[in-house]
């Protein structure tokens, strides 16, 4: 038993007696949130037929490889492993997109490989940042954001380059 | 932008698999890729309404109005000169609780919510303020403590440890959000947070 299995009984167990204590109806209040849950589920999946199309016909056709192939170099350099370039572009910009190659990778080379262990702290780590920007200033209608994508995008790489860095501390290659 | 990507990659694939010989698999892959997504949402949607159900009770018990008033010393520092009882900044608290509990459709109103408020101290300029800038990078970067889906997606794909990568993770991002803070911080200047009055005859 590591601390790992602990951690969602745990919270699990933590919320539901919290809850009760708190003098909230937890099963009526779950039934509540899991709906919304189904339906955040049900709102992705056009995007998800989209982009797993897409992504699948990228990947048959040989090209995904190509491009791995071709950014190797620079992800060296970064520390990456070049497998995991494309989600690194993806995740900025489409949440589903990026999901979409995460699961890909993690069926090509395995969750505990080097590589799918990166992409999974890489996904894990990271948001649609590109989409975080246009919701929050189009709700304000601010079109100058200034420093804004310069930071958070600084943000992602870092974020991305410690992954790597992380993986390779804790797991080893 | 999705329209590129979308329409791109399916060209892409025309090109490079006549090219490479490998049209077969392509459009193979237009087939049975689109079973594949239903076949992913059904795996996630379990997992997302189990989440959100839980989240929802910690979220009417109070946790995150008391994790928000943990919050209030970090927001004095991040935003400095905005008084930690305005509306503002404790929409913010909220905001970043909400995403640390990994309660995105929580998180999303309550930091509009908050972008209002500061958009009302910036008179309604088409220009970010500082505050905003900082706000909305927090945001960009990932906060959430327990990343749900993506141990989901590892468990599903035969993982022995799904959770295993969660230290790492939260390494990972904390170099991220620090980052981004720090270049947000350098990068603002010294423009004010109400926006000052340039360019005015």
């Amino acid at each position: 038993m590591s601390f790992n299995d602990l951690i969602i009984p745990l919270v699990l167990c933590g919320i539901l007696i919290y809850g009760i204590y708190r003098g909230v109806d937890v099963f009526d209040v779950f039934l509540d949130g899991a709906k919304e849950g189904l339906g955040t589920a049900v709102n992705i999946l056009p995007s998800l037929v989209a982009l797993m199309t897409c992504v699948g016909m990228f990947k048959a056709s040989g090209a995904l490889d190509l491009l791995v192939r071709l950014f190797n170099p620079i992800a060296k350099y970064l520390l990456l492993p070049g497998e995991v370039v494309p989600l690194a572009i993806l995740r900025p910009i489409s949440g589903s997109g990026a999901m979409v190659i995460f699961n890909d990778i993690l069926a090509t080379y395995g969750p505990d490989s080097f590589i799918g262990r990166v992409a999974s702290v890489m996904e894990g780590s990271s948001e649609t940042t590109f989409y975080t920007i246009a919701v929050y200033y189009g709700a304000v209608k601010v079109s100058k954001t200034r420093h804004t994508l310069p930071a958070s995008l600084t943000a992602d790489l870092v974020g991305f380059v410690m992954s790597a860095v992380m993986v390779r501390l804790i797991f080893g290659t | 932008m999705m329209k590129w990507i979308f329409s791109g990659l399916i060209v892409a694939s025309l090109v490079f698999g006549v090219g490479l010989g490998r049209m077969d698999a392509v459009s193979n892959a237009a087939i049975t890729e689109c079973g594949g997504a239903v076949k992913l949402a059904i795996t996630l949607a379990g997992s997302m309404a189990l989440w959100s159900g839980m989240m929802r009770i910690a979220q009417k018990a109070g946790i995150t109005e008391r994790l928000s008033r943990l919050f209030a010393p970090v927001v004095r520092v991040l935003f400095r000169g905005l008084p930690p009882e305005s509306p503002a900044a404790q929409a913010m608290c909220l905001n970043i609780s909400a995403n640390l509990l990994g309660l995105g459709n929580a998180a999303t109103p309550l930091g509009i919510a908050a972008m209002r408020q500061l958009d009302l101290l910036n008179r309604h300029s088409p220009e970010a303020s500082n505050y905003m800038c900082m706000f909305v990078v927090l945001n960009t970067a990932s906060l959430q403590v327990i990343p749900t889906t993506t141990a989901l997606l590892r468990a599903n794909a035969g993982s022995a440890a799904p959770m295993e990568i969660m230290p790492a993770t939260w390494v990972a991002s904390g170099a991220s959000i620090l980052s981004g803070i720090l270049v947000a911080k350098l990068l603002e200047g010294r423009r004010g947070n109400t926006r000052q009055r340039r360019g005015r005859r």
